[in-house]
């Protein structure tokens, strides 16, 4: 068949079951543009190409496809860095495609020339210059094969424009790829799998560390069992947060900087530490020399490079974590941990006392009070996309997700301008389901142009803006390690009512916590997408925190207030 | 201490470049890189020499394998192996000097590959250490010019070095050398 490098593209696309592509045309790309038209694939026209990037992972996240974004060349490829560095770090299976300038100008500095793959190298699982019509088809189906296998991350194939405009005589390829040097191991060897056994047989207080391999690897039913099995609680990183229900009486929450204080001391406690699919970020270890101090460590990872990387591991096993869950099920005992539960649980109770939800009312509005409302008010059962900072650690520690592949947050990088793009993304992934993102005044402010973009779609997401009128994790830095000197924090922001009106969208102001039941409610019930303009406390802080570098235990608490504990009825 | 690596790579546009970013952005110092072809069609062969402590070196092997061009790497510090680095040395050989250098040529095996009233140019291959040797001599008559390829390595015995997939499709060595410890 005699087809178009442009046709090729989306010949390869639609074989590899995209539905929906987000991106913005240019001068490089526009035969790649020409060609959509005659293929029954929905394109999202962004408003920058960031949100391009965002809405292709969230909808990878989601849908646990490859999301695909395109640019053009130059600007359009550069405007995508950060959504590519956000996938990498979020091992979000993606793929995006530039284009560039015609082959015999590359390398000339011709007009909106980047080296793109130059640029995107460390940024990239892997990535792909094509000069040549004839290794559009076989390119791209290799970057859709690395994007989504192994662990998984985005692939960048950047097609010179005369390679899209030249044709060729293109069949698809139905062998199997081969990839000398890729070769992701699935599979766990049988040696560690029976040590990792002996040392659970051998732990008195064991700990699970959930993060996202959990999901990446639909391990979330082997790993519910495990648990129950063995009676070892869970912890979950930030990106794990779904992959085990937040109500199940062993899981004990989220870890790490800003985790609840009982797990990190459950961490520090611990004998052994069962670290499933997450990575020992410094965010979640703080200080490591005196990190988890008693407990041998097993840690399974699909990435040999993730073992041993930051934290020395007793047992390494590479592969699969749903394949060696179930590997490890057929031969794992029931076990009794019962004294350490219990141990755990009190020390959750000395916690409860100081959770912002069980202070007496001071008639202002907190923003997990918010959260917290918002959480009741969905069921538990919305799709949250979060911006970067405070009220992202809030909406961790405060909505309950209960379900996979409903909480999507930039963890790894921390983007900012992430929330409303994710949104969009991923309400293309589930349009059926209820999508908030819970973002900042300023990172909203980053990306909030896609508002456009959620308009001329007529896509329904909904915006909570935690407005405290700081940027305000780096404000509450400011308050505990620099004098309060705010440099650079305070933030005026737009009517941000008005900014949705301006977009023919529908918005609504909270600065009650009697009045936020009503502003869900009236969302909920408007046609189109709405942002919500919720006036919180300013100078609240994300307790507890363990400052930078330090050890997991030396965390700071809430300061005590007159808590009511005996009223504190509320099932958190 | 020095490691010396050997990096099988997938012969590709760009790959040496994703080598070297590589050890730029994990903050690994290469001493020399070498790169060629190799026995199988599609493969280069890289030797790279850089300075580490094993767990270092444990970490970068590791890193390397992330590589999708990067096919095998093995490390050849601890193994019986053979070393040789190649040195083009233009040095001043006036008639007065010249048999001496001639002599010192000799004594080291080298080869002197062009001649001229003034100078000669010698080759000489050898382990590391050797060519040092002879630099050092050579330096007093005056060295005009020097190239050196940097290492190149291969395991002594008879079994090659690259291994292609089993049966299992999984690779030789590779994951298994990594989480052990």
């Amino acid at each position: 068949m005699k087809l178009t490098g442009a046709q090729i593209v989306w010949e390869v696309l639609k074989r590899e079951g995209v539905e929906v592509v987000f991106g913005y045309p240019g001068g490089a790309n526009l035969p790649i543009y020409d060609a959509m038209l005659d293929y029954p694939i929905h394109h999202v026209l962004v408003r920058h190409e960031q949100g391009a990037a965002h809405m292709a992972d969230a909808y990878a996240r989601v849908s646990g496809k490859v999301g695909v974004a395109m640019a053009t060349s130059g600007p359009g490829a550069t405007n995508l860095t950060t959504g590519i560095a956000t996938a990498m770090m979020d091992s979000s299976p993606t793929v995006f495609i530039t284009g560039q300038v015609v082959s015999r100008f590359i390398g000339f500095d011709a007009f909106q020339e980047t080296d793109v793959t130059g640029i995107t190298l460390p940024i990239t699982k892997h990535n792909y210059l094509v000069r040549r019509t004839e290794e559009i088809g076989a390119v791209l189906r290799e970057a859709f094969y690395i994007a989504r296998s192994g662990r998984p991350g985005p692939v960048l194939v950047d097609i010179a424009k005369d390679a899209q405009q030249n044709s060729t005589d293109w069949e698809y390829d139905l062998t199997p790829l081969k990839l000398r040097g890729y070769r992701p191991q699935r599979y766990p060897l049988c040696q560690q799998v029976e040590q990792a056994l002996e040392l659970i047989a051998q732990a008195r207080k064991p700990l699970i560390l959930a993060g996202q391999g959990v999901l990446l690897s639909n391990a979330m039913r082997e790993l519910q069992e495990f648990a129950e099995r063995a009676q070892i609680p869970i912890a979950m990183t930030l990106l794990g947060i779904g992959g085990f229900p937040a109500s199940h009486p062993l899981n004990l929450g989220m870890m790490g900087m800003h985790g609840e204080a009982w797990v990190n001391q459950s961490i520090q406690e611990a004998d052994l530490l069962l670290a499933f699919g997450m990575r020992f970020d410094d965010r979640v270890t703080g200080n490591l020399k005196t990190y988890a101090p008693h407990a041998r460590k097993i840690h399974i990872d699909i990435d040999p490079a993730e073992i041993n990387k930051n934290v020395r591991v007793d047992v390494g096993i590479v592969g699969d974590l749903r394949e060696t869950l179930q590997t490890m099920l057929e031969h794992l005992p029931r076990l009794d941990h019962s004294d350490w539960l219990e141990h755990i649980n009190d020390m959750k109770g000395e916690s409860a006392v100081r959770d912002i939800q069980y202070l007496p009312p001071d008639g202002h509005l907190y923003a997990a009070h918010v959260i917290h409302d918002l959480w009741r008010f969905t069921g538990g059962d919305a799709i949250i996309t979060t911006d970067v900072g405070q009220h992202q650690m809030w909406a961790a520690q405060y909505y309950r997700v209960d379900k996979p592949f409903q909480w999507i947050t930039s963890g790894g990088l921390g983007t900012m301008g992430f929330g409303l793009p994710a949104a969009i993304g991923a309400k293309f992934a589930r349009p059926d389901a209820e999508v908030w993102a819970i973002v900042g005044d300023g990172g909203f402010q980053m990306t909030a142009a896609e508002l456009s973009t959620a308009a001329q779609e007529g896509i329904k997401v909904n915006v909570a803006v935690i407005n405290n009128g700081f940027l305000g994790m780096v404000r509450q830095w400011q308050e505990f390690f620099y004098e309060r000197r705010y440099a650079a924090t305070p933030m005026r922001s737009p009517d941000f009512v008005k900014l949705a009106e301006a977009h023919g969208l529908t918005g609504f102001r909270v600065e009650r916590r009697e009045d936020v039941q009503s502003a869900l409610e009236a969302a909920r019930s408007t046609d189109g997408t709405v942002v919500i303009d919720f006036r919180v406390e300013q100078e609240d802080s994300v307790y507890p925190m363990v400052p930078a570098g330090a050890d997991l235990h030396n965390m700071i608490r809430r300061p005590l207030r007159a808590a009511i504990v005996e009223t504190a009825q509320d099932e958190l | 201490m020095a490691h010396t690596l050997v990096v099988l790579v997938e012969d590709k546009p760009g790959v040496l470049n994703r080598v070297a970013s590589l050890f730029r952005r994990r903050a690994f110092n290469i001493e020399s890189l070498t790169v060629g072809h190799t026995e199988q069609a599609g493969l280069s062969r890289m030797t790279i020499v850089v300075e580490g402590d094993d767990f270092a070196i444990e970490r970068l092997i590791a890193y390397l394998y992330k590589l999708v061009n990067v096919v095998q790497v093995d490390d050849l510090t601890h193994t019986q192996s053979v070393m040789r680095d190649l040195a083009l040395i233009k040095v001043q050989a006036p008639p007065e000097s010249r048999t001496q250098i001639m002599q010192v040529v000799d004594v080291f095996r080298g080869r002197v590959v062009d001649v001229t009233n003034q100078s000669l140019i010698i080759e000489l291959t050898g382990d590391v250490e050797k060519i040092d040797g002879f630099v050092e001599v050579l330096r007093p008559f005056g060295i005009i010019e020097m190239v050196r390829t940097g290492v190149v390595a291969m395991e002594r015995g008879s079994s090659p070095l690259y291994v292609p997939l089993n049966g299992n499709g999984q690779a030789h060595l590779h994951p298994e050398s990594i989480s052990e410890n």
